[in-house]
């Protein structure tokens, strides 16, 4: 009777990595000297589950490295061991090197056991250092209460909960692991086991129940809520439940219940890795708890494999895991019922009779559902930046450790929300942001002293709403953008010319060139030249834009302009002739109608229109597509003034049409890129506009004048 | 001719195959009725800007952007109004970027037939080779001649010549 467990390794590694990307989150957290509690809970909850989870799947190598883990956190959640710079950076040193472990056996590759066996090492000798004091704070009664409730004669008045399963409590499909879980989710538990039914290891029968339970809660929860966790239980187990005043919470500690620890050493020697079925399994694993690190820890509930598992009424979360390519099948779906709809409300404006008013109602509610639908699976796919912005805690730590700066990362709007494709392609040009902010932009604390500044330097990340946009700013408090020593160094590559004259945002544009890059030392961080462009070329893969500021001496700001999802773009109808061409909205600038005074002719062809001062080429869509306009008069016409690449030009079409929210839909699929066009959409009427891309068409028109 | 059909018929579990046969001009042609998508009526197109003349421009399938290429210009024919009863039959082809879909537009549709492979005479070589090639035969269907088209080489590199060359080329003929 065998289960085969690799088909919860997914899952598994899954949590795992979650587990541990919190794990850093709250080390970094933590304050060295006073450690909040709740923080090294956390941290130690994932040791843990991680620790469960890889003995169940015979993961040996994990399972013994993060029982040394186990058995350090122990030390600092009984709180006789200090929390010190060195342990933090041996925690975090624990974080990678258990993410390698688990990335290895994913990818079933050999673990690099000289990494591993010299942090645990590592591990043992910090452990080893406290021993003696370890030793002599862990008597078994005191072991047993849990580390916040020490103090047990200031108890307030609790629930004491007798649970004693009869044997058949698993066969009949209860688990005594989830209704403690249950428990642990109305409040603070303390659960101490009874394993005294516990036969001979040859004589246990797996499907059987030996295990009962004493259990404490707080008196705040309610009867109701404890009771109806063993409602389904009824009838399968004794259970008494009495109140407790306070003041006399210590009967427990003296209750004469055999102590876990040498239960749990009767059961131990069970090979873990051994598969066993799962609710005798899970029974065991309360069990076997305590018994490798007899120094201390209770079976907590706690330990519960939930990454933020925290007290309050979490029980369950009530989230799924869905596959993306579910998602993104529901939102193409979606998609096609806007089409169908936006097609029939066509249908029904022209309709006449009796019961077309009727009609015309119905049509109204199906595009308010409609649209309801569509933002509804749009949101599935939202997530919070936040799962982005945690890694840098750690990043900015290491380098400013690094590089001998101070540096204070200072985050704000993590919670907004983008579409998890923006969200997966933006991490790695923040990092190149992030990292020469930190290279470049903040100056060492000496430099900054002597500016007059705090030696701390701050880098702050901040993401919010801006339109339908979400804006990320990566903004630091060092020196700024040098314009002088960019300049020289454009004109000693020529890419200026010796006497042009460069406004502030033009000379900001050169640092997104190729290979261009003002560093006096390359550095393995920077320097290299690479970077910019590349976070540039990302952005704009996005359909977004980057805008930096900067000022000498006070520091640099970029921003980065984002649609909020790939799937939908708000654009602007325009037509050409017979032809309807979509104009993202986030790329126009001003629409207008032209005067023959505002254009001036250069040189024969060119057409320049002026505008605010600048003079912008005017790019007739008609000539550029090859279609038969409206009127060829540009008066007659209308002007779209559209950004993209930091340049300016006037779009001349026939009409506006109007703003709506377009699916965009894929040309390369079928046929293949055109220059100047990003895509297609499907029209109301079930017809096809192309969606046009604005860089792409000045590219496309400057190579025409050129020629 | 009954005998005919009926060893047709008889052999149809290997050597033959079934073939949609349409009607361009005074010609009777035939495609793979494995490749046929669905047969529909002419709507208007959405052309697309620098694509060759014979690609008419894109319609909407069912959510997809489909191009639809015309088989008359495509063979140098004299172009035919479009009116309701022109047919637009969706294929799929198989490209060097992949299965791609697309749509040609036929005067109508005729008939599906059985071909037995052995009956099935190579087109006589004509001129230059490249002209034929996309020819994979000649039938002899109820006394009338049909024309096997192998469309991955008729429509397929089409597709993928102007994917590629649209960007560069397509835009320097312009500018010229």
């Amino acid at each position: 009777m065998t289960v085969d467990l690799t088909q919860f390794h997914d899952a598994f590694f899954e949590e795992s990595f979650e587990a541990l990307d919190s794990m850093e989150a709250a080390l970094l957290k933590l304050d060295i000297g006073s450690p909040e509690p709740e923080l090294i809970n956390t941290i130690f909850r994932v040791a843990h589950s991680i620790k469960g989870g890889s003995a169940t799947f015979g993961f040996s190598d994990i399972a013994s490295f993060t029982h040394s883990l186990e058995t350090l956190l122990d030390e600092l959640r009984s709180g006789t061991m200090p929390v010190s710079v060195a342990l933090s950076d041996l925690l975090l040193k624990s974080v990678d090197v258990m993410r390698a472990m688990l990335r290895a056996v994913q990818a079933k590759q050999p673990i690099d056991a000289q990494r591993v066996s010299d942090l645990q090492f590592d591990l043992e000798v910090a452990i080893a250092k406290k021993e003696d004091t370890a030793a002599v704070a862990a008597t078994p009664a005191t072991a047993i209460l849990s580390p916040t409730s020490a103090a047990p004669f200031t108890k307030p008045p609790r629930w004491r909960i007798r649970f004693h399963p009869y044997r058949e409590l698993l066969a009949r499909g209860n688990d005594p692991l989830r209704m403690l879980r249950e428990l642990a989710a109305l409040g603070e538990l303390e659960v101490r086991v009874d394993a005294q039914m516990l036969p001979p290891l040859a004589d246990v029968n797996p499907l059987d129940c030996y295990l009962a339970w004493s259990l404490e809660l707080p008196g705040e929860v309610a009867e109701e809520a404890l009771r109806q966790v063993f409602e389904w239980a009824e009838g399968d187990c004794d259970l008494t439940v009495e109140r407790l005043p306070g003041d006399t919470a210590d009967l427990l500690a003296g209750a004469p219940l055999s102590p876990a620890a040498p239960a749990a050493a009767a059961v131990a020697p069970l090979p873990a890795s051994a598969p066993t079925p799962a609710p005798a399994a899970a029974a065991k694993q309360q069990v076997a708890l305590p018994a490798p690190s007899p120094a201390a820890a209770a079976p907590r509930q706690e330990s519960a494999p939930k990454p933020e598992g925290s007290v309050s009424g979490l029980g369950d979360s009530g989230s799924i895991r869905v596959s993306v390519e579910k998602i993104d099948e529901l939102m193409n779906t979606v998609g096609e019922l806007v089409i169908t709809q936006a097609m029939l409300s066509q249908l029904g404006s022209h309709f006449d009779g009796p019961d077309a008013e009727k009609l015309r109602g119905g049509l109204a509610q199906l595009e308010r559902n409609m649209r309801e639908l569509q933002e509804s699976v749009m949101r599935v796919r939202m997530l919070p930046i936040s799962f982005v912005f945690s890694r840098f805690p750690r990043m900015v730590r290491d380098l400013a450790q690094r590089l001998g700066k101070q540096i204070e990362l200072k985050l704000t709007g993590e919670q907004t929300e983008l579409d998890k494709t923006v969200l997966e392609k933006i991490g790695d040009p923040l990092v190149h942001l992030v990292r020469n902010s930190i290279d470049h932009g903040i100056e060492s604390p000496e430099t900054r002293i002597a500016a007059g500044k705090t030696a701390e330097g701050t880098v702050h990340l901040d993401a919010y709403h801006r339109g339908g946009n979400i804006a990320v700013e990566v903004s630091d408090d060092g020196g700024g953008l040098d314009k002088e020593r960019i300049l020289t160094k454009a004109r000693a590559r020529g890419l200026v010319g010796p006497n042009d004259s460069l406004t502030d945002a033009e000379i900001y544009d050169l640092i997104f060139v190729p290979g261009f890059s003002t560093a006096e030392k390359t550095t393995d961080l920077s320097g290299r030249g690479v970077g910019m462009d590349v976070v540039r070329r990302n952005v704009k893969e996005l359909g977004g834009k980057i805008e930096v500021k900067s000022e000498s001496g006070r520091g640099s700001r970029i921003t980065i302009t984002l649609p909020l999802t790939l799937a939908i773009v708000d654009g602007q109808s325009v037509a050409v002739g017979t032809e309807t061409y979509i104009v993202p909205l986030i790329s126009i600038v001003e629409s207008m109608q032209l005067k023959a005074s505002g254009v001036t002719r250069l040189s024969g062809h060119s057409e320049v229109l002026s505008f605010r001062g600048d003079y912008l080429p005017i790019i007739r869509l008609h000539d550029l597509f090859g279609v038969e306009p409206r009127s060829r008069a540009l008066h007659e016409g209308l002007v779209v003034v559209a950004e993209g690449d930091g340049r300016r030009v006037g779009l001349f079409v026939d009409d506006l049409l109007g703003q709506q929210q377009v699916v965009i839909k894929s040309l390369e699929a079928n046929y293949g890129h055109i220059e100047g066009v990003s895509g297609a959409t499907i029209l109301g009427d079930g017809s096809v506009a192309l969606i046009l891309d604005v860089p792409g068409l000045i590219r496309a028109a400057s190579m025409k004048a050129a020629a | 001719m009954s005998t005919n059909t009926a060893e047709r018929q008889q052999g149809s579990g290997n050597g033959s195959h079934q073939v949609l046969t349409f009607v361009l001009g005074d010609e009777t042609y035939g495609v793979d009725i494995l490749r046929v998508q669905e047969i529909r009526g002419w709507s208007a197109v959405t052309k697309i800007p620098h694509a060759p003349s014979h690609v008419l421009g894109v319609l909407n399938l069912r959510g997809s952007i489909v191009p639809i290429v015309d088989l008359r210009m495509r063979f140098a024919l004299e172009r035919a109004e479009y009116t309701t009863v022109t047919v637009i039959i969706v294929m799929s082809v198989n490209t060097p970027a992949g299965r791609r879909d697309f749509g040609v537009v036929v005067d109508g549709v005729s008939d599906v037939v059985d071909v037995n492979s052995a009956e099935v005479k190579p087109a006589p070589e004509l001129g230059s080779r490249s002209a034929t090639d996309y020819i994979r035969g000649l039938v002899s269907v109820a006394e009338r001649m049909v024309v096997l088209l192998d469309i991955d080489r008729l429509i397929g590199r089409d597709l993928a010549l102007a994917a590629e060359v649209e960007g560069d080329e397509a835009l320097a003929a312009s500018a010229a």
